[in-house]
């Protein structure tokens, strides 16, 4: 939970967007987040975002899936409660295969959007500050974290890479849990003005 | 400038014609020393060799045309640039088409009932065969479903890459051809549906057991020829840009390739095992005795083989995504899947007709090397003949800034 201070520049278009973006990098700037209103293909290189790993843990989650279906069904089979079901073997190993199967993608399934959600920091309930009130609408907002000492000339940058509108504000960096017009970003929102 | 008149690489020509000249002395060979030797095994493992890898080798040809038709209507754009290499490869399908339908037709009009055992069957009114599998499999459906279905392929084929380079000379920004191309791509869908997707497999192989009867057998059959068709794609693909052609087709192209590969060895899986298990669980004899031969019989080895080289390798290898655009990988998995479906038809054909006397030897090895000799041959010719880069697609700009 922190408090700090944002450039923000916000862009009509994906074609302006791209070379801003690498103007930017180049230039040394540090670009804190950029939001979107659609996914824009090859952004996340441009940003030069690491790829994700998160179907790594789908694939873990998945792993973890296969071993406790195929785990628990066959003690149960085996050593808890031996049964005879039609003249099969205590160990049908073809028939828990569809389980196996959809316990795995179970397990992936949920593990992965909880991951994704944590990663993300999204959840029903959780709000993160909100820098453009068109950034899910028209535009492409671009957030640059900046100090006193060069927030003017971060603007000045900015607006030179083609942005329709740069602006400061102070803004809480994480997220919190509550409502949007918290006590914090009220204050936040009285100073700036 | 892009290098769009492709050149058969000196290499190429002389490993096929090599490979080729394999194929044909290992037929006449055969033919002297197996066809017309005494034993009857030997001369039912000649027929199975050529049934199984003139099979095989026009359903994965002829799945080039199959994916050109889907992209075609799903309108796919990442298809376009190396749209050749499928076209090259689905033109050539009629002459698969001619040396399966001779094997085929040869096999049904001598009557040679040591490999389709209803040759015979069908003579005895006392036979187990409901009527409506009595006229399923009777010689004159056999010999006119077969012909029509061979007919239309090879067809559908010639005319899909026809219609394709003739709209590199047309005016630019027409799109006639185009729609054109996409209605005959709806007819060979339909096709495909009534010919590959469900009667043809039953027809050609699962009738060589002919008491036996699996309606997943036609999709299980289609999946494998699929997942070959894109392997063979695939190393098209690789090979071509290796040589300096096909500029435009990036690391995105190929993700997108090895996709496939993946997903459909998985779909493969996924049908081989429906199959296996609804007739493992249900335990009827005449059903089961299909397996009992493949899993505890001689054929063992074939059996788990086919689970590793068709299941095991390409989902374990293929998974993670820098392996899907590493060419050295995609190349290992698709040679992989190659010689892991061409073991689930040997596994499919043998059993029936040479029973427990399996062997992989000489006849065997030169008939496929004279196979991949063919489709090296023809499909490098193919593409000599044509632009690589469709100019005049409407979706050639798409597929340039394509990302999988």
């Amino acid at each position: 939970m922190s408090i700090k201070k944002f450039a923000v520049a916000a862009y009509d278009d994906e074609a302006v967007l791209f070379p801003a973006v690498k103007k930017i990098r180049s230039s040394g700037y540090k670009i804190h987040d950029v939001y979107t209103p659609f996914a824009v293909h090859g952004l996340d290189e441009a940003l030069g975002e690491k790829e994700s790993d998160l179907h790594i843990a789908g694939f873990i989650y998945g792993i973890t899936g296969t071993s406790t279906a195929l785990g628990f069904m066959s003690w149960i089979f085996t050593t808890d409660w031996p049964q005879n079901f039609g003249g099969k073997p205590h160990f049908p190993l073809p028939a828990f295969i569809p389980i196996t199967f959809e316990l795995t993608v179970l397990f992936s399934a949920v593990g992965m959007v909880l991951t994704f959600c944590y990663l993300c920091q999204i959840m029903p309930g959780v709000k993160k500050h909100i820098f453009h009130p068109r950034q899910t609408d028209d535009k492409f907002v671009l957030v640059i974290e900046v100090n006193d000492s060069n927030a003017a000339e971060t603007e000045a940058f900015l607006k030179a890479t083609g942005a329709e509108e740069t602006n400061i504000q102070i803004a809480e960096s994480d997220w919190w849990y509550g409502r949007f017009d918290k006590k914090e970003d009220y204050e936040i929102q009285q100073q700036l003005a | 400038m892009l290098n769009q008149e492709f050149k058969v690489p000196a290499k190429l020509k002389t490993t096929s014609m090599v490979l080729l000249g394999i194929g044909v002395v290992t037929l006449i060979a055969g033919v002297a020393t197996m066809l017309l030797g005494k034993e009857q095994l030997e001369q039912n493992r000649f027929w199975s060799v050529l049934l199984q890898n003139s099979i095989f080798f026009l359903l994965i040809s002829l799945a080039s045309v199959f994916i050109l038709s889907a992209t075609t209507l799903a309108q796919g754009a990442w298809i376009v640039s190396f749209r050749r290499i499928p076209e090259a490869i689905g033109s050539v399908v009629w002459v698969f088409a001619t040396i399966a339908g001779i094997v085929l037709l040869t096999l049904v009009w001598t009557d040679n009932f040591h490999i389709y055992a209803w040759l015979q069957d069908g003579y005895n009114p006392h036979n187990s065969l409901n009527a409506l599998k009595n006229f399923f499999l009777s010689k004159s459906f056999f010999t006119i479903w077969t012909v029509v279905v061979l007919v239309l392929w090879s067809w559908f084929g010639i005319k899909i890459r026809q219609l394709s380079v003739r709209q590199d000379s047309e005016a630019k920004g027409s799109t006639k051809t185009y729609w054109q191309n996409f209605n005959i791509s709806a007819g060979f869908i339909f096709v495909f549906a009534l010919s590959l997707a469900s009667t043809i497999p039953w027809l050609w192989i699962m009738s060589l057991d002919s008491h036996w009867f699996s309606t997943m057998f036609s999709w299980y059959t289609f999946a494998s020829s699929f997942v070959s068709g894109m392997s063979m794609i695939m190393l098209w693909i690789l090979y071509t840009k290796r040589h300096g052609y096909l500029e435009i087709v990036s690391t995105e192209h190929v993700h997108d390739v090895g996709k496939f590969m993946f997903a459909f060895s998985i779909f493969w899986t996924y049908l081989w095992f429906s199959q296996f298990m609804l007739i493992w669980y249900a335990n009827i004899p005449e059903e089961t005795v299909y397996f009992q031969i493949r899993m505890h019989g001689p054929y063992r080895i074939f059996y788990w083989l086919n689970i590793i080289l068709n299941f095991v390798c390409p989902i374990l290898i293929l998974m993670p995504r820098p392996n899907k655009r590493n060419y050295f990988v995609v190349t290992l998995v698709a040679i992989i899947i190659l010689v892991g479906h061409w073991i689930d038809f040997y596994q499919m054909v043998m059993p029936a007709t040479v029973q427990e006397h399996w062997k992989i030897g000489w006849f065997d090895l030169g008939i496929v090397c004279g196979f991949v000799g063919l489709v090296m041959y023809l499909v490098s010719n193919k593409l000599t003949k044509a632009p690589l880069v469709p100019q005049n697609n409407p979706l050639l700009k798409e597929t340039i800034i394509h990302i999988a």
